[in-house]
């Protein structure tokens, strides 16, 4: 089954803009970055922030949430890259959601080079694999002010899943064609199975 | 009569409410407090040819926030509360009941009120449930018949925007269509009715706050499927629609604004007294006050406006304030069936059974069904909670949904004096006020029917041929978020807090428009009627003022 820009559009449409931590988490994000002078956009250059924590670049954020995509992913889905490129595009436009998503795919990129001595993309699929698993984001609960495994599940495992099945195609894997958050009109709950 | 405050405060405020003025209006006619549905119907109404002002302890919500709010209702990293900003010192509580009360849950604190969250379902209560002791043989009779609420129903009904049919066989009298026609059936009602047909049970369809086609300037429902907390798209009713056609019609609405007492003289209110973010108090007068803050924060203001002159409690000469803290009861059967039954395409239920409502008396309370189009769990759901990904996650998934069934139902709680909200004697909120103690009772009538509620729904379930995975029975029932009775509604001065008009029986100028004012619940969602009230108390307070 294929993914499609889409899709995207339809998975941004049930997380907004902006993403749901930013009231809850806006001061202590904009704390750890030192400052949120940049619109609320996100989109600053990569690098150390005030109280020193790193943020991936965007292209950086896109490559690691690509290669952590094919894991997560059921193998029988093409189309992720258009898909991601295209919700990402949302994701990194979203003020703080983006900052802290920088921050969390910077914090696994340094696991990823201490523990494997590469990035995420260049690991073999085996080894993101583990690595996830080594960080904890299996079995960690998703909390977006949390530990690291826990920020990886939030704003990187979760939100990929969180993707693929508040989208249309991603959702009818499961047999539900319109999933909760997409506005798919209000026809198909009044149908029987295909 | 004047209007010159309506354009200080009509602009929501992005900066978080700093720069606003919240100082209060001069010259104001009515007062409202809290900007739920009910005190937006009044101010609505009343803001034509009145100066009006409402407080509203809560925030003015971004409406383009709603998605993220979504988004929240979507995660598990946040709880329920957490979709509209509940809880912290604002929203302290306690519970000292025999059964916990889930009270941040079951409300919104803001412009809006618990609209905001609500599932959306408008049932008008039945002949019956305003004349409980004299047709059932307990309860109280309200001072009012249905008669005298028809045709507020009917107004209630376009206000809000109904979408429902006139195929409801037990439903009461009514002498209108609705304003638009109802969401038609699922799917897996059309799996309920073959099995109800053959139990002899009748379904048919439900009234919904939600738009099947355009209504106004409102979105027909798309199908978000978030109803229940938040709809992104504004097509389920929310006072919100009253809120700024009120302002557009001149009154004034000062959020953030908690009132904290009434001062009063021995029959009247004078000035609702309230702070604002910067910490400075301030009296709003006004010739009349309508109170609308719900079934706890009512009880809660007029306790804590207690004086010399009412050392109970304001309005509490009957020493009913706060008593009779009523709720529905959830009774439920949920299973499984090896066929899919397409659930959470959309978020609300379409058909319903009414059957059994009437049949109550002093044994067994009324209850009604609904067929859920919800049953199971979500795939999101199961997807961001387990320790799977990839296309383990996956088989999960399509083995956990697909065929989940279920069937709820309300039932009617009947009013005790003990199950009641009282000011916690040592805590105390952000403002340094008590906060509110729950105190919940739930009496055996009331389990007895659950029981039998259960029943019903077991043999539709198992007629359907599913394997029952849960039930929701006296021991695990729980609250439907619908909080009523606090100042009952009598006649009697020594048995009610308001008259049949909703009136305080000791205060002249002082309205209550809330749920809190139900003698008696009925087993039907409480918003609709609560909306006709609110129009009712506002007829009352023109025809005064």
């Amino acid at each position: 089954m294929e993914l499609t820009r889409r899709d995207a559009v339809a998975a941004l449409a049930a997380v907004g803009a902006t993403g749901a931590a930013v009231l809850a988490g806006e001061r202590a994000i904009d704390h750890a970055a030192g400052n949120a002078d940049d619109g609320g956009r996100g989109e600053r250059a990569a690098g150390p922030t005030a109280d020193g924590e790193d943020r991936a670049d965007a292209e950086t954020v896109r490559t690691t949430m690509r290669a952590v995509a094919t894991v997560v992913y059921p193998d029988e889905l093409s189309g992720i890259d258009t898909f991601l490129e295209r919700y990402l595009d949302g994701r990194l436009d979203g003020g703080h959601h983006a900052l802290a998503l920088r921050q969390t795919v910077a914090e696994l990129e340094e696991l990823a080079e201490a523990w494997y001595g590469d990035s995420v993309a260049a690991l073999p699929a085996a080894d993101r694999d583990s690595l996830l698993r080594e960080v904890g984001a299996d079995t960690a609960e998703e909390d977006p002010d949390g530990t690291t495994a826990e920020r990886v599940r939030y704003y990187v495992v979760n939100d990929l899943l969180l993707a693929l099945y508040a989208s249309p195609t991603g959702s009818e894997l499961v047999g539900l064609e319109n999933p909760r958050g997409h506005p798919g009109g209000i026809t198909s709950y009044a149908r029987g199975p295909q | 009569m004047s209007r010159t405050g309506s354009t200080r405060t009509t602009q929501a405020d992005a900066t978080g409410g700093t720069g606003r003025d919240r100082t209060p209006v001069s010259g104001a006619d009515v007062c409202v407090v809290g900007a739920g549905p009910a005190g937006a119907l009044v101010a609505d109404r009343l803001a034509d040819d009145h100066e009006v002002v409402v407080l509203e302890a809560g925030p003015r919500f971004d409406s383009a926030s709603r998605v993220d709010r979504q988004e929240r209702a979507l995660r598990p990293a946040f709880d329920r509360p957490d979709v509209w900003d509940v809880g912290g010192d604002r929203d302290a509580h306690t519970n000292s009941g025999e059964r916990f009360y889930p009270l941040n849950h079951a409300r919104v604190k803001g412009v809006g009120g618990s609209t905001l969250h609500w599932q959306g379902m408008v049932m008008r209560l039945h002949e019956d449930d305003f004349a409980s002791g004299t047709t059932r043989g307990v309860g109280p009779d309200w001072p009012i018949a249905y008669a005298d609420l028809q045709p507020y129903y009917r107004e209630a009904e376009r206000e809000l925007g109904v979408a429902g049919a006139s195929d409801n066989p037990y439903a009461p009298p009514r002498a209108d269509p609705h304003p638009m026609p109802a969401f038609e059936p699922s799917y897996s009602d059309s799996l309920f009715a073959e099995a109800c047909a053959s139990l002899g049970l009748d379904m048919h369809s439900v009234p919904n706050a939600r738009n099947s086609e355009p209504y106004g300037d409102r979105s027909p429902c798309v199908g978000y499927g978030t109803c229940q907390p938040v709809c992104p798209s504004g097509a389920k009713y929310d006072a919100t629609v009253h809120v700024e056609r009120a302002e557009a019609a001149g009154a004034t609405v000062i959020d953030r604004a908690p009132v904290e007492r009434l001062a009063h003289e021995s029959d009247r209110v004078t000035a609702a007294v309230y702070t604002t973010p910067d910490g400075e108090t301030h009296r709003q007068a006004a010739d009349a006050f309508v109170l609308a803050g719900g079934g706890v924060e009512t009880p809660r203001l007029l306790l804590l406006s207690a004086s010399e002159a009412y050392p109970d409690g304001l309005a509490n000469s009957s020493g009913h304030v706060g008593a009779f803290f009523t709720d529905h009861l959830f009774a439920g059967v949920g299973g499984v069936l090896e066929e899919p039954t397409r659930q959470h395409h959309v978020g609300f239920y379409t058909s319903g059974c009414d059957q059994f409502y009437d049949e109550a008396d002093e044994q067994y309370a009324p209850f009604k069904l609904e067929f859920f189009n919800y049953a199971g769990p979500t795939p999101v759901g199961m997807a961001l909670t387990g320790d799977d990904w990839g296309d383990a996650l996956l088989e999960r998934l399509q083995t956990a949904y697909g065929g989940h069934v279920a069937v709820g139902g309300l039932v009617e709680q009947l009013p005790q004096e003990e199950s009641r909200i009282r000011l916690h004697p040592e805590r105390t909120d952000d403002r340094g006020n008590p906060v509110p103690d729950v105190h919940w009772r739930v009496g055996d009538r009331a389990l007895r029917t659950i029981a039998r509620a259960n029943e019903i729904q077991r043999a539709i379930l198992e007629e359907l041929g599913a394997e029952i995975e849960w039930v929701a029975g006296p021991d695990a029932t729980g609250p439907a978020y619908h909080h009523m009775g606090t100042t009952r509604m009598s006649a009697d001065p020594r048995a009610g807090v308001v008259d049949a008009d909703c009136r305080t029986h000791d205060l002249d100028n002082c309205w209550i428009a809330s749920s809190s004012v139900f003698p008696t619940g009925g087993a039907m969602n409480p918003t609709l009627t609560i909306a006709a009230l609110a129009l009712r108390v506002a007829d009352h307070v023109e025809s005064t003022y």
